[in-house]
C-alpha cells in the first residue's frame, strides 16, 4: 500500500494532459459506462411494473411486484439455504486441507515433494467440472447423486488454495515456529494458534474466490442434483428462466436473476476494496 | 480441529438425514417438463396436492425438471444411477428409447379390471400413436399414457390481418396462401428496417424444429420422418427436401425472421406483434389468450397437398426396478389424473392442450367454454389429420443430428439436399443397430 | 517437530530424519490428495479407458464393447459437431485471451491513475465477473433478443444468435466483458509490485508515456501475463453454462464447445463412450497449454 501512494505521488508530479492521454481517459470512462448497462438494464427490468419490462424509455415507479409473483412461484429461500450449504461446506473442507497442505508444502523437505508438487498442478489445469462424466459416475456410485455433500465433494482440496497457503506461509518468518517449538507446542496447537491469525487475510482471499466460485457454479450441480429441495440458487435459475424464457414475462426473469447475483453484488459494492484487494493477492505469483 | 471436525460432522449428518422420514405415506418423485408460458408448473403441482389431499395414503412430489429433453436426461441419468423413479411425466417422443432400455411397463399388464380397461382404450387414437408399440402379432401395447398433448396449430393476428387486407376470418389453407399472406403481413419502416414479419416456424435447437419440420412433410400426403417401428428414417426423402425449402423459402423471401427463430420467444415475438402468423403448440393456446393484446385466431396448418399436423407433448410412464406398492401407487395417480373427463377437460381449458379423451369434450365445462373460445376446438379437430410425432430408437442421438440438419439449412450453411443427405447417413448408422 | 532442530550427526540420522519428516508430510497432504485422486487422476484414468469402447443406448442391454480407438477415429475424421466445437473453442480461445489481456492492462493502468470515480470505475470492470454465468446469459440473451432487445433498439434487424456467423462473436463479446474485469485485477497487483524506482528514471530520461509502457510496465507484468494466460486459456475451455441458456450449441452447432459436447453426448445422448472420448481431447488439450507455458516459461510463477 504505502508503495502503491509513493508511486501515485510520483507519477502526480509527473502528470501532463496530452491529447492521447484525453481521449484514453474518455474511452475508459466510457467503457466503465458500457460495462454497467447490462446490470443496470436488468436491475431496471426486475424492479419496473411488468407491462412497462419492453418499452426502453418508459419511466416507471419501482415496484417489488414482480418479485412477490415469482417468490411465490419457485422454492427461492430452498435454493438460497442449498447454495449457503454448498458455500460453506466447501470453504470449511477447503480451509482444512489447504492449511494442512499449505504447511507441508511450505516448511517439510520430505521425499516426493517435487512430484506431490506437479501431481496438484494438474487440478489447476484440469479442474473437476471438465471431467463431468466420470466424476457423475463415481458419485452415484457412492451413493451421493442428488445430495448436497455429492455436489460438494469434488471441490474438497483446491491446488489453488494450496499455493496460496503455501506461499503465504513462507512470508511468515520461521523463528516465530522456533519459539513455539521452544515451548513444547504440538504441531496441531502451533498452526491453531500462531499460524491462523496470521493466515486471516489468505483465508479471507481464498475463501472470496472459492465462494464465488461455488455460488456460481452450474453444470455441475445441474448433473448431480435431481430433485427441488436440493437444487443450489444457479440450477433454479437457469430451469425457472426456462419456464419464463417468453418475452412478456422478462421481468420476472430479470427478478430471479436479481435474486440470484444481490449478494454477492452488494457484498462486493459495500467491501469493494477488500474484494479486489483479495482477488489480487491469490494472484501474486 | 476437534471444533472443527465437529462442525463438519454436524454438517454431514444434517445433510445425510434429509431423506428418510414419512413412513406410512408413499412418496413417489415425478419429473415434468414444461415448454409453454402461462405456468403449467404451478397446475401440476396444485394437481398433485389435489390428489394426495383426496388419497392421503400417497403424494406425489412433482419435479419440474426444464424442457423435454431436461427431463429425458434427468430420468436416463437416474435410472443409469439405479435411482429409477417409479413414474415420470416425459415426452411421447421418448417411447422406443425407453423401451430398448428395457425399464417401461405396459399398461396392459397392469389394467386388470373392466373399469381399467375402459380408460386405457378411452384416449383419442391419434394420441396412442406415440404411446404405444406394435407386437409381432400384430396387436399393440400401450407404454404410455397420454397428458399434456398437443397438435401444432397456427395462430394468426387478426388485427394485422384487417391492417393489409385480408379477411381476418379467412386464414391461409395452402402453401401458397400461406406465402402471400406471410409477404403481405410483412411490415417495414421508412429505413427498410422489418417491424412485422408475416410469419414465424420456429427453428431452433433448444425449441423443437424437427416437429416443425414435421408440419411440411405430413401437409404432403402424411408424409411422416419416420417408419412406425422407430427404426428408420426418412429425413432425404423428397417430400421431406422440399417442405424444408418451402420453410427455407419463407425466409428467403423476407417473410420470416433470418436464422433459427427461437421457440421460446415465437410466443412473446407473437403477441408484442412482431410476427403476424406463428406455427405454435396448442399448449400455448390460454397463455396467448391471456396476454393477447389484439384480436386472433386459431387454424389447422395450411396445406400443401394435404391437411396434417403432428401431435406431440408428454406421456405419463410407469417405470420398472421399484417396489410394486409405488408402481400401484402411481398407476392410481395416473388413472385419477387422466380418467377423470371433468378433470381433463379442466386442464386443457387451463393450458390450451387437447383434452385426451373424447367425453372431456361432453362435459359442461368444456362446452361452455368452447362456446365462448372455439379456437380452443381447432387442434382437436385437427387430430383427423394428426400423425405420430417424430420419434425412433436413440431419440436423443438422431433428433440431434436431425436438428442440427434444420438449423444448417435455415441459416444457410448447407442446401436442403446435401443437409438432409448427411443427416440421413448418420441417422442410419445409428439405427443400424436395432433393427 | 523438535527433531529438526537437532543437528546433523552423520547421514543415515539425517536420513531417518527426512523419513520422519516424509511421514509428516505426507500425512498433511493425506486429506487433499484422497480428493485429487478421486476427483482428478482417477476420473481421468477413468475417461482414457471408457473411451475404448462403444457405449451408448444400443448397447445399453449388452454392455460396453471394446472398440479399440474407432471412437477417436470417428471423432476425429466424421465427427461434423466435434470439428465445430473444437473449431470453435480455438477461435473463443484465441479470440479472447488477447483481448481480455489488453483490456485487463488498460482498465488496471487506467484504475490506478484515475482520480476521480476511481471505486466506481472499478466496480464497473470487475462486477460481471462476479455473476454467475447462467445469470449473465439471461441477462444478455435478452440484450441480444430480435426487434424489442435492447440491442433491437439500435437495429432491430440484427440476429445476432440465431446466425451462424455472428453466433460465435456475439457470445465472444459477453465472455470478453464477463472476463475482463477479473484479468484487471492481476494486473492491478502485477502494477503495484513494479519499482517506482525504474517509473522514476524513466521520467528523468525522458520518456513518454508509450515508451515507459512498452519498456517499463510491459515487461514488468511478464509475470502476470504469463499468470492471466494460463487462467484465460483454460477459462475459454471451460466457460459453458451460457450455452444450455442461449443456444444450446446452434445454429447448426456455429456455436458449440468441447465440453459442452461432453454434457450433450454423456448425458442429453447418453453416449458414454464418445464422451469419455471427447474428455480425454480436452484433458490433452488442457495439459498441453499448461505444460506449453510452465516448461517453456518462467517457472516462477508458480515457484513463487
Amino acid at each position: 500500500m504505502m508503495m502503491r501512494l509513493q508511486k501515485n505521488r510520483l507519477q502526480a508530479a509527473s502528470w501532463k494532459w496530452t491529447p492521447g492521454k484525453v481521449i484514453g481517459y474518455a474511452f475508459m470512462y466510457l467503457f466503465a459506462l458500457v460495462c454497467l448497462i447490462p446490470l443496470i438494464w436488468m436491475v431496471r427490468t426486475a424492479f419496473i411494473p411488468q407491462e412497462h419490462a419492453l418499452n426502453l424509455f418508459k419511466v416507471a415507479a419501482p415496484t417489488l411486484d414482480n418479485f412477490v409473483r415469482i417468490w411465490n412461484a419457485a422454492s427461492w429461500s430452498t435454493y438460497y439455504i442449498n447454495t449457503f450449504i454448498i458455500v460453506g461446506g466447501v470453504l470449511l473442507m477447503q480451509f482444512i486441507t489447504i492449511t494442512m497442505a499449505g504447511y507441508a508444502f511450505a516448511r517439510l523437505e520430505f521425499y516426493g515433494k517435487n512430484t506431490l508438487f506437479v501431481l496438484f498442478l494438474t487440478q489447476i489445469m484440469i479442474a473437476a467440472d471438465v471431467l463431468i462424466l466420470p466424476n457423475y459416475n463415481t458419485i452415484s456410485g457412492m451413493g451421493l447423486a442428488n445430495t448436497l455433500l455429492g455436489t460438494m465433494m469434488p471441490f474438497f482440496a483446491s491446488a489453488m488454495g494450496t499455493f496460496l497457503m503455501r506461499q503465504t506461509i513462507k512470508t511468515i518468518p520461521f523463528e516465530i515456529e522456533e519459539a513455539a517449538t521452544i515451548d513444547g507446542c504440538s504441531l496441531f496447537n502451533m498452526i491453531m494458534r500462531i499460524y491462523l491469525p496470521m493466515l486471516v487475510p489468505c483465508y479471507i482471499a481464498h475463501g472470496l474466490i472459492a465462494a464465488s466460485y461455488q455460488w456460481n457454479n452450474f453444470l455441475w450441480p445441474l448433473i448431480v442434483i435431481n430433485s427441488v429441495s436440493k437444487r443450489p440458487l444457479t440450477v433454479g435459475l437457469a430451469i425457472f428462466a426456462m419456464s419464463y424464457e417468453t418475452g412478456a414475462q422478462w421481468s420476472d426473469v430479470c427478478a430471479a436473476t436479481f435474486l440470484t447475483v444481490a449478494p454477492l453484488l452488494i457484498l462486493f459494492f459495500i467491501f469493494q476494496k477488500r474484494f479486489i484487494e483479495s482477488f489480487a493477492y491469490s494472484g501474486i505469483k | 480441529m476437534k471444533k472443527m471436525l465437529a462442525i463438519l460432522l454436524t454438517l454431514l449428518f444434517v445433510l445425510g438425514m434429509v431423506p428418510a422420514m414419512a413412513e406410512d405415506v408413499i412418496e413417489l418423485d415425478m419429473y415434468f417438463p414444461v415448454s409453454v408460458g402461462g405456468g403449467p408448473d404451478a397446475l401440476i403441482t396444485a394437481l398433485c396436492e389435489e390428489f394426495h389431499a383426496e388419497n392421503p395414503g400417497i403424494k406425489v412430489n412433482p419435479v419440474y425438471a426444464g424442457s423435454y429433453a431436461d427431463t429425458r436426461t434427468k430420468v436416463i441419468a437416474a435410472i443409469q444411477a439405479g435411482n429409477t423413479p417409479a413414474i415420470a411425466l416425459m415426452f411421447s417422443i421418448d417411447l422406443y428409447q425407453l423401451f430398448s432400455m428395457g425399464v417401461l411397463y405396459n399398461y396392459n399388464d397392469l389394467c386388470t379390471t373392466e373399469e381399467d380397461l375402459a380408460w386405457l382404450n378411452g384416449f383419442y387414437p391419434g394420441f396412442m400413436e406415440n404411446s404405444r408399440l406394435p407386437q409381432p402379432d400384430g396387436s399393440f401395447l400401450t407404454y404410455g399414457i397420454p397428458w399434456q398433448r398437443s397438435t401444432i396449430i397456427m395462430y394468426y393476428n387478426k388485427d394485422a390481418f384487417a391492417e393489409v387486407g385480408l379477411d381476418p376470418n379467412a386464414p391461409p389453407t395452402t402453401w401458397q396462401e400461406l406465402e402471400d399472406y406471410a409477404v403481405k403481413l410483412t411490415k417495414k419502416d421508412a429505413a427498410g428496417n422489418v417491424e412485422r414479419y408475416g410469419i414465424q416456424i420456429p427453428s431452433d435447437k433448444a425449441g423443437y424444429a424437427y416437429w416443425m419440420l414435421q408440419t411440411f412433410t405430413l401437409t404432403q400426403d402424411g408424409q411422416n420422418l419416420m417408419s412406425s417401428d422407430g427404426t428408420e428414417v426418412f429425413f432425404n426423402h423428397e417430400k421431406t427436401i422440399k417442405g424444408i425449402e418451402f420453410w427455407k423459402h419463407l425466409t428467403d423471401i423476407g417473410a420470416q425472421a433470418p436464422g433459427t427463430p427461437k421457440w421460446s420467444t415465437t410466443v412473446s415475438d407473437f403477441l408484442e406483434g412482431k410476427v403476424a402468423m406463428m406455427y405454435h403448440t396448442t399448449g400455448n393456446l390460454t397463455n396467448v389468450r391471456k396476454n393477447a393484446t389484439f384480436e386472433f385466431g386459431t387454424s389447422r396448418l395450411a396445406a400443401g397437398t394435404s391437411y396434417g399436423s403432428p401431435t406431440g407433448g408428454g406421456n405419463f410412464y410407469l417405470f420398472k426396478g421399484v417396489p410394486e406398492e409405488q408402481t400401484q401407487a402411481a398407476f392410481q395417480f395416473i388413472k385419477w389424473m387422466t380418467g377423470n373427463p371433468e378433470r381433463v377437460a379442466q386442464w386443457s381449458i387451463d393450458t390450451g392442450y387437447v383434452a385426451t379423451r373424447p367425453e372431456a369434450y361432453e362435459t359442461q365445462r368444456m362446452i361452455e367454454y368452447t362456446e365462448s373460445f372455439p379456437s380452443a376446438l381447432t387442434a382437436r379437430d385437427q387430430l383427423e389429420y394428426a400423425y405420430a410425432e417424430f420419434s425412433v430408437y436413440d431419440q436423443g442421438n438422431v433428433q440431434d443430428i436431425l436438428d442440427t440438419a434444420i438449423e444448417e439449412v435455415m441459416t444457410g450453411q448447407k442446401g436442403a439436399a446435401d443437409a438432409l443427405n448427411a443427416a440421413q447417413a448418420q441417422a442410419d448408422a445409428i439405427l443400424m443397430d436395432y433393427r | 517437530m523438535s527433531q529438526r532442530q537437532i543437528s546433523v550427526q552423520g547421514p543415515q540420522r539425517e536420513i531417518a530424519k527426512k523419513w520422519r519428516v516424509t511421514r509428516l508430510a505426507w500425512g498433511l497432504l493425506l486429506p487433499s490428495l484422497i480428493f485429487l485422486a478421486i476427483f482428478t487422476f482417477y476420473p481421468i484414468g477413468y475417461s482414457v479407458y471408457m473411451s475404448f469402447f462403444k457405449n451408448n443406448m444400443a448397447t445399453y442391454a449388452t454392455g460396453p464393447q471394446y472398440i479399440g480407438l474407432a471412437n477417436y477415429i470417428t471423432l476425429f475424421t466424421q465427427d461434423k459437431v466435434f470439428a465445430a466445437s473444437f473449431r470453435n473453442n480455438l477461435i473463443v480461445a484465441v479470440v479472447t485471451v488477447p483481448t481480455s489481456i489488453a483490456l485487463g492492462v488498460a482498465m488496471a493502468i487506467f484504475a490506478n491513475q484515475v482520480k476521480v470515480g476511481k471505486g466506481a470505475v472499478r466496480v464497473s470492470y470487475f462486477y460481471p465477473s462476479l455473476l454467475p454465468m447462467v445469470a449473465v446469459a439471461n441477462i444478455w440473451l435478452f440484450i441480444y433478443t430480435p426487434m424489442y432487445g435492447l440491442l433491437g433498439y439500435i437495429n432491430p434487424a440484427w440476429h445476432f444468435l440465431t446466425n451462424p456467423s455472428t453466433v460465435l462473436g456475439a457470445l465472444i463479446v459477453m465472455l470478453i466483458w464477463k472476463q475482463a474485469g477479473y484479468v484487471m485485477i492481476f494486473y492491478i497487483s502485477g502494477l503495484q509490485n513494479i519499482n517506482s524506482e525504474l517509473y522514476e528514471a524513466a521520467r528523468i530520461d525522458g520518456a513518454n508515456a508509450r515508451q515507459t509502457f512498452w519498456k517499463i510496465t510491459w515487461p514488468m507484468l511478464k509475470p502476470t501475463t504469463l499468470y492471466v494466460m494460463i487462467i484465460t486459456l483454460t477459462n475459454a475451455y471451460k466457460m459453458v453454462d451460457h450455452l444450455y441458456i442461449m443456444t444450446k450449441g446452434g445454429p447448426g452447432n456455429s456455436s458449440n464447445m468441447l465440453l459442452f459436447y461432453v454434457y450433450q453426448k454423456a448425458f442429453d445422448q447418453s453416449n458414454t463412450g464418445m464422451a469419455s472420448a471427447i474428455t480425454v481431447v480436452l484433458v490433452v488439450i488442457l495439459l498441453v497449454i499448461t505444460c506449453v507455458q510452465f516448461f517453456t516459461q518462467d517457472k516462477r510463477i508458480f515457484y513463487a
